[in-house]
């Protein structure tokens, strides 16, 4: 009998198996914390887990998922709380290894925009803005997104790079003075991305089970480099999943 | 005010009074100090440690052609746009949360012809070093945030090259807010604050600012703030007043004493998605104008429900 298990299951079980060796990580709320929560119970015990609302190392009450970055959801049992700039001025010295956010727009070079839809003047739509991702995305030393893989989503070029990603692709990124970091991989309910070594374009990695090369190109708007051999990512495992579940009971993200 | 003008900071200062004495008030009189085209700077964050009581209070009292900052608005930041009291916001984020959707009225604003409201976008840390600039009475901090984004466009915000490195950074400006309005667990009557859990960036805005009103969930005696001093996260000098509300951040949330009520935010956003933005004006004319006080606010909360939000957050702050 095959296991079933929702498109935001299988997005935080890829993203907390891609964590690897990993000791320090900045979470946003949602799929990044339930995946971040997720690679400390399995495979990464010696991993400390940082939240935006000044939080380090806290633990989550099966039942109780935070709904937000900084709220007493997510400090119960941390080690620290430190104020915002804080939080965010240990990023920028260097101490978190990778960074753990969604998007609403991304493009081939892995920017991300959460601002507007259309132009900034007059936009078609309002979105809440930056928060911190913006800072995860240019202070930590590697960036995973994690997103929904829609054609409308994947665009060639976001209307507002609220987020940086590799910029214009090359070495656009450090000349714009981000020395450090950038995307390492963006994973989506159809597989898992990288990006091309020189020209920083979008590359597919992996392939979901049960996905064709076709759709992940059907449901991207820009020409995404394909290679040759493709490997498959291995299913959720029952363990996995419960444990999931055991922390969002309400499914308010899963 | 010039941008990041640390000198003119410096002088609105010295018409204060520092001196250590009684700042008690009550919340129409702390309100009282805020004034038609003050720039107000807000501590908590989201919906946690929001002064409430009195952003409610200043909303009955009427100022207007207000700005606010905030690190990340919450529904506060509708109620003073659906009154039509903002005319600026900054912040780097606009909504209750992720499960509530997008402000219907930051999108009905920003999509706008012409837009009531001119916010101002930048990233959290972006503003939480404007503040910190301000609180440490300097024109501008570098940073290596928000480089190469399109919030460098849009944000107050330049480019340098560094004298000693030649990288590139980012400089953002100080901020220097007229009134912190600021919610605290604990002060005593000189407006010593201390808060338990996260501090977010409230002793910045408190240190950046002209005046600060503090609204405190208890206030206890000087000899309790002296037992713990490492507690304190304002001194009393920089305090105008200091005002006594229970339950001062609610329906937001206060750590281990109540929890933000998700359920209200439910109806709240129901009820907009079913009537529109109006309904924010609807919900104001019950909850703010509707009611003369903080206490008669409260009566309209089932206490049944107050006591199951309180038990959670005790359970949240055990180890």
């Amino acid at each position: 009998m095959s296991i079933q298990y929702s498109n935001a299951e299988l997005l935080a079980v890829t993203a907390s198996r891609e964590m690897v060796g990993v000791n320090t990580i900045f979470a946003g709320v949602g799929i990044p914390l339930l995946a971040a929560l997720l690679a400390k119970h399995t495979h990464l015990p010696a991993l400390t887990i940082v939240v935006e609302g000044g939080s380090i190392g806290p633990q989550v009450v099966p039942g109780y998922l935070p709904i937000s970055t900084n709220e007493m959801r997510i400090s119960h049992r941390a080690q620290q709380l430190v104020s915002i700039t804080d939080i965010f001025l240990l990023t920028q010295r260097g101490f978190l290894e990778v960074g753990f956010i969604g998007g609403a727009q991304i493009d081939k070079y892995g920017n991300i925009n959460t601002t507007v839809i259309g132009s900034y003047d007059r936009p078609k739509v309002r979105l809440p803005g930056s928060g911190g991702a913006n800072d995860i995305a240019s202070l930590c030393r590697d960036l995973i997104i994690v997103t929904r893989h829609e054609r409308r989503r994947f665009v060639p070029k976001v209307d507002f790079v609220t987020s940086p990603g590799f910029l214009e692709g090359g070495s656009s990124r450090r000349d714009a003075g981000l020395i450090f970091g950038g995307v390492r991989r963006v994973i989506t309910d159809l597989g898992i991305m990288g990006f091309d070594e020189e020209s920083k374009a979008m590359q597919l990695e992996y392939l979901h089970p049960g996905v064709s090369v076709d759709r992940v190109l059907e449901n991207t708007g820009f020409d995404l480099l394909v290679p040759d051999e493709i490997p498959l990512t291995e299913p959720p495992t029952l363990e996995e999943l419960e444990h999931l579940r055991r922390i969002d009971i309400d499914r308010r993200f899963l | 005010m010039k941008t990041g003008d640390f000198v003119e900071a410096r002088r609105r200062l010295k018409e204060k009074s520092l001196a250590a004495t009684e700042k008690l008030a009550t919340l129409a009189e702390a309100a009282s100090l805020v004034e038609d085209g003050d720039h107000i700077g807000i501590g908590g964050c989201m919906f946690t440690r929001t002064p409430l009581a009195l952003l409610m209070e200043i909303l009955r009292q009427g100022p207007t052609d207000l700005t606010l900052s905030k690190n990340l608005m919450c529904n506060e930041g509708e109620w003073f746009m659906a009154a039509e009291r903002a005319t600026t916001i900054i912040t780097s984020w606009l909504g209750i949360g992720l499960p509530w959707g997008i402000s219907r009225i930051m999108r009905e604003n920003a999509e706008s012809e012409n837009p009531k409201v001119y916010y101002e976008n930048l990233s959290h840390m972006a503003l939480g070093l404007r503040f910190r600039a301000g609180a440490m009475g300097l024109p501008f901090l570098p940073t290596l945030t928000m480089l190469g984004s399109d919030l460098m466009s849009v944000a107050e915000a330049k480019t340098m090259t560094c004298p000693f490195t030649g990288e590139k950074l980012c400089l953002v400006p100080a901020l220097f807010p007229d009134v912190a309005l600021i919610h605290v667990h604990r002060a005593d009557r000189f407006g010593n604050c201390q808060v338990d859990g996260y501090p977010f960036m409230d002793a910045d805005v408190a240190a950046a600012s002209t005046r600060v009103i503090v609204t405190a969930e208890e206030i206890i005696s000087e000899d309790e703030i002296r037992r713990y001093p490492e507690r304190t996260l304002i001194p009393g000098f920089m305090v105008d007043a200091v005002v006594e509300v229970p339950f001062g951040s609610f329906p937001h949330e206060v750590h281990g004493l109540y929890r933000a009520d998700y359920s209200h935010f439910d109806e709240y956003v129901d009820e907009i998605r079913n009537h529109g933005t109006g309904a924010i004006r609807d919900y104001l004319d019950h909850y703010v104008f509707g009611v003369e006080n903080h206490e008669e606010y409260m009566a309209f909360f089932d206490q049944q429900k107050i006591a199951e939000l309180v038990d959670e957050a005790r359970m949240l702050v055990e180890a």
